[in-house]
């Protein structure tokens, strides 16, 4: 079991969460209407035996969406922190 | 009643002023509280417990712990019957029914062990070639009576009235094992301040010094740290509970027994599973004692050497009277010095040529016998053993004895530190595996580490506490571990090397692989250890291969001319020890099984003749009784209601997402494929999301509150996952938007008022609401109060009829849908469900779920217009791929039954006529209703654009029900396709 230290809740099981998949893949703007950097965002993956940047939502709990750093060799979490980055 | 014969006069951890009564096989027999089922059974005389799994021979018990190949045996009867259950663990209790497994017409003649009949099948590599290989097919045939054949005990069929639980709990320090290195490691950690839980398989503390005396220095130095750690609040001691897993993020799986007394009286849980989570972890598992291998080394009264003196000192029993103890090192001697003090004729045959002198100094006081450079190379005995030959520097010799005790060193029990993927590492001087490099919030102490001596573990348990605590941030002084030095001297074993075997000679007993096995795997080329596991079946018992382990691995090394470690060791999962699926359940069963979401409304449902369906989570009437006798009949006449009077429908289970702030209406414009900003404000708009990919996510209705405050509804099935896909797009990808959403889906209970007579009703139950066609037009929001309550009116139609959405506050809603029926029964307004809910969208070609199943595009399901020329929306871009436009996709018909009598059903596949019914077809019927407006079956389909004209034939083909039926495309409304009775 996942053990995520949510910056908000403190340390939760991953039942608690919804994984929400590669966080390192940028995401074009909204209108940007160039399909291969729809494809790169929607399918190309790196799938890293390594650390890994991904996105987990706290759902049974504050519902932030965090960035969460973990190595997929041993699922060693090493950072987490909250998605949301600049604050409108 | 049976004396217990074997049983010692005094000593022992038995309760002697407590005797026991259980059943074996139907034999009553007694022992002591205290006893494991196994030590009472020795007491008794019973030597032979059970038949092998492949060639069904007779089986004694080979260990004193959860290693435990061959003594395994089924406990209870009924729902409560619980088979494989070592019997070397089972703590007895009154009243006890026990029964042998694996064995026919009895254990004492079992036919199939006049097995030369199936020994051929049986062999090696039997289960993978039948299932990998060419004669697939013949296990179609011979399934039937290996089954019976191979196989431990049975399950029962019966439900199980007993109680399981599953908790959670916490700790800064687990501890798992009470040998004296987890007993010292607990209290180091203790001591230095942290919360400890100290994990012991067992009924007792102590581990392997429960092997020593029971009166002697190891008893005394057990009893002064067990007496310490019970005096401290901050340990918790978890006795009868197995470790039987380790997880991510430091969580432990543990399965607690309850002591043996009856559960059905007092309630209790029988078993409970803790998923500990715990900042730091010692193991202190201990070691295996490892099987030699020999011919006929599985005939009963053949027993690992530390086990012979586990019965010896804590059970008082005293297995044999003519032994002998085959040792490797020397650690088996203190079995032999023991047995021979107790009385019994002892002879050591010691595989070493030259083993410690004082060892022989100490034989030779106690009249023990000893052979050095000396083997066991085969027994003799059916049902227990009777004569041994020894093969040593005089040849051959034929020795009579009761009990052979044999010990091949010692495997330290790493399996726990494995199930992360630790790979354990060989260890030259202990000829053994040890764990490999941990986490730095885990530390190993004792023999599992290497550490065999007493009084090294004692000092190696300390050390782990005091590093385990500290890694908590708990390091408070902590005073030395009182001494206790047993005088053990370890050397490494003697490997020993199997050779040509007169007889079989067992590696895996309970998997009944033997050496030969083993040479027919090297043979065809299964040298990997992995391969060498699935194709002999090597280690998949439920003991896991505990005590087969090396032994296979050493063979396979022999064979290959290879070093142990370069032949590898196999990959340890959990469970460690089976666990009952009953206990990982817990309370989640029957209708606890998962949870149940009830709507406001749901007493009455329920009070007013409602049969419910399970939507997801949620509890929905599916039909009302009242309406007819069966599903058929009631929707129908519910349909009828509604198209000709008026329904009152649940619809409280729809996801409610309030929507606020001021970009709220741009936020909504990305979301939707088709357009928001401009909605007025009081008016509601039918909206479509998209994924990133293109693929329709889900529908709804979304309403212009105020200018920056929108109330969004989802489908019942998607609306958590909307809600999470808004959070994660204002969250990561448009943080400037200045918008909150928020779930009111609970808050709001909300029914649907639908039928030609709503209006007249809503006039009648809201005297003070404006409800004409001017105040509340098609697509127009009402908001007003109700008994004091918010309560909002949207005018939306699902079902083609004028029909209205009612909200009001969730506490309210049973009393208003009392209300509007009794305001609505001169206008003939009853209750309908989603069943004809589901028939009166179809009747007007509404998509749902069916249609919206995560693989379709707007386009595909007709609803391309309503994003127009549109873009920058969720999925606007990948929507436009050419596969997505390609003319042959599947998209959205009419379906119309042409062939009297008969109907459509949901799932059929669509064929062109005169074609063969094979394959995929060129479509399916995803929806289909009876049509009380045309009088036959109609249904929604998605079909090859290509063969899509309206007027077209097709064939529905469902083969579950063998039904061929004949059907004409349509467009998708089978009703008002004008849309004028929306406005009626
Ligand atoms: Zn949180």
């Amino acid at each position: 079991m996942l053990r995520i230290e949510c910056p908000c809740c403190g340390p939760r099981d991953h039942d608690e969460f919804r994984y929400g998949g590669d966080a390192s893949v940028t995401r074009p703007a909204h209108d940007d209407p160039d399909p291969e950097a729809w494809y790169a965002y929607v399918y190309v993956r790196k799938n890293p035996a390594g650390l890994h940047r991904e996105f987990w939502q706290h759902v049974i709990g504050c519902r932030q969406w965090l960035v969460v750093e973990r190595d997929t060799r041993n699922h060693v979490i090493s950072s987490v922190a909250f998605a949301r980055t600049s604050q409108a | 009643m049976n004396a217990q014969n074997q049983r010692l006069p005094g000593g022992g951890r038995i309760d002697r002023s407590h005797p026991i009564e259980f059943s074996f096989d139907g034999r009553k027999l007694a022992g002591y509280r205290g006893d494991t089922l196994a030590s009472a059974l020795l007491a008794n005389g019973v030597t032979l417990v059970g038949r092998s799994f492949k060639y069904h021979r007779p089986r004694g018990i080979l260990s004193a712990g959860p290693e435990e190949p061959n003594a395994l045996v089924t406990l209870g009867s009924g729902g409560r019957r619980e088979p494989n259950l070592p019997a070397t663990t089972l703590e007895l209790g009154d009243g006890m029914v026990v029964e042998t497994q694996n064995r026919w017409p009895s254990l004492a003649f079992d036919v199939q062990s006049l097995n030369g009949l199936f020994g051929p099948f049986l062999s090696a590599g039997f289960y993978y070639k039948t299932f990998m290989g060419p004669t697939r097919r013949a296990w179609m045939f011979y399934e039937h009576f290996i089954r019976k054949a191979a196989g431990l005990g049975r399950a029962g069929t019966d439900p199980d009235p007993a109680r399981y639980e599953v908790r959670h709990a916490f700790a800064d320090v687990a501890i798992i094992g009470s040998g004296p290195a987890g007993l010292s490691a607990a209290r180091a950690a203790a001591a230095a301040g942290a919360r400890v839980a100290l994990i012991e398989q067992d009924f007792l503390l102590g581990g392997q010094l429960l092997a020593e005396r029971s009166d002697g220095i190891a008893a005394a130095w057990l009893n002064e740290v067990e007496a310490e750690l019970k005096g401290l609040e901050t340990v918790t001691l978890m006795k009868r509970t197995s470790a039987f897993g380790v997880y991510d993020g430091n969580v432990l799986g543990l399965a607690a027994q309850r002591e043996p007394l009856d559960t059905r009286s007092t309630g209790e849980a029988r078993q409970t599973v803790t998923m500990l989570r715990a900042h730091s972890v010692v193991f202190a598992t201990g070691a295996i004692e490892r099987p030699m291998v020999f011919s006929n080394n599985d005939r009963p009264g053949v027993m690992l050497a530390s086990a012979a003196r586990t019965y010896l000192n804590r059970f008082a029993v005293l297995p044999g009277k003519k032994i002998i103890v085959a040792a490797a090192n020397d650690a088996a001697w203190r079995t032999a010095f023991d047995l021979a003090e107790a009385g019994a004729e002892v002879t050591v045959a010691d595989l070493r040529a030259a083993p410690p002198p004082a060892l022989a100094a100490e034989a030779g006081r106690l009249g023990v016998a000893v052979r050095t450079a000396t083997r066991i190379v085969d027994l003799r005995g059916g049902h227990a053993v009777r004569r041994a030959t020894l093969s040593g520097p005089g040849g051959q010799s034929e020795t009579a004895c009761d009990l052979v005790c044999m010990s091949g060193g010692w495997s330290p029990t790493v399996h726990l530190t494995s199930h992360l993927g630790i790979k354990p590492r060989y260890r030259d001087d202990i000829d053994g595996f040890v764990p490999g490099i941990f986490p730095a919030s885990w530390s190993g102490a004792g023999a599992m580490m290497g550490a065999y001596a007493t009084a090294d573990t004692i000092e190696d348990g300390h050390r782990a506490g005091i590093e385990a605590a500290s890694f908590c941030g708990k390091s408070a002084p902590v005073s030395a571990p009182p001494k206790l030095d047993l005088g053990e001297t370890v050397t490494a074993p003697l490997r020993d090397v199997p050779s040509a075997h007169r007889g079989k000679a067992f590696v895996d007993f309970q998997m009944d692989v033997t050496t030969k096995d083993i040479e027919l795997a090297h043979r065809e080329g299964y040298e990997s250890v992995e391969h060498l596991k699935r194709y002999t079946t090597l280690g998949m018992g439920t003991d896991q291969g505990k005590t087969s382990n090396f032994a296979a691995l050493a063979a396979m090394a022999g064979l290959r001319g290879a070093t142990v470690p370069e032949t590898g060791t196999t990959t340890f999962r959990p469970p460690f020890t089976p666990v009952a699926i009953g206990a990982l359940a817990g309370r989640a069963t029957g209708h606890h099984f998962k949870p149940f979401r009830r709507t406001p409304m749901h007493d009455w449902h329920q009070a007013n003749g409602a049969d419910m369906l399970e939507v997801g989570l949620w509890m929905r009437p599916w039909f009302y009784r009242q309406s007819g006798a069966d599903v058929n009949e009631a929707y129908v006449a519910e349909m009828r209601t509604v198209r000709q009077a008026a329904g009152l429908m649940d619809i409280s289970t729809l996801g409610k997402i309030d929507v606020q702030g001021p970009d709220a209406a741009i936020f909504l414009d990305r979301v939707y494929a088709n357009g928001f900003a401009k909605l007025p404000v009081g008016r509601a708009r039918y909206g479509v999301m998209l994924r990133d990919d293109g693929i329709v996510f889900d529908d709804g209705t979304t309403t212009r509150l105020a200018e920056s405050r929108f109330f969004m509804t989802t489908s019942t099935a998607k609306a958590a996952d909307v809600l999470s896909r808004l959070e994660f797009l204002l969250d990561t990808a448009w943080p400037d938007l200045r918008v909150a959403v928020t779930s009111v889906s609970d808050e709001w209970a909300a029914m649907s008022i639908a039928g030609p007579q709503s209006r007249a009703i809503l006039a009648a139950e809201f005297p003070s609401l404006d409800v004409s066609d001017a105040a509340l037009p098609h697509m127009g929001l009402l908001e007003g109060e109700w008994e004091g309550r918010a309560l909002r009116i949207l005018r939306l139609s699902y079902s083609g009829e004028r029909a209205y959405e009612l909200y009001v506050g969730a506490t309210a809603g049973a009393q208003l849908w009392n209300r509007l029926l009794e305001a609505g029964d001169p206008f003939g307004l009853k209750p309908y469900g989603v069943e004809a809910l589901g028939a009166l969208r179809v009747e007007k070609g509404h998509v749902a779920g069916p249609e919206i199943d995560g693989r379709t595009t707007l386009d595909d399901l007709g609803l391309g217009r309503i994003a127009g020329k549109r873009s920058g929306f969720v999925g606007d871009v990948l929507r436009r791929r050419p596969a997505l436009l390609a003319p042959a996709r599947e998209r959205l018909v009419g379906l119309e039954c042409i062939e009297d009598g008969k109907r459509l059903r949901g799932g059929a596949i669509l064929f062109l006529p005169g074609e063969k019914a094979h394959g995929h077809g060129r479509g399916r019927v995803t929806s289909v209703t009876f049509s009380p407006e045309r009088g036959h079956y109609v249904g929604l389909a998605l079909l090859a654009g290509d063969m899509a004209a309206e007027g077209n034939e097709v064939v529905a083909v469902y083969p579950m029900k063998a039904e061929t039926v004949r059907a004409r495309i349509v467009a998708p409304v089978f009703l008002d396709p004008q849309g004028e009775r929306l406005h009626g």
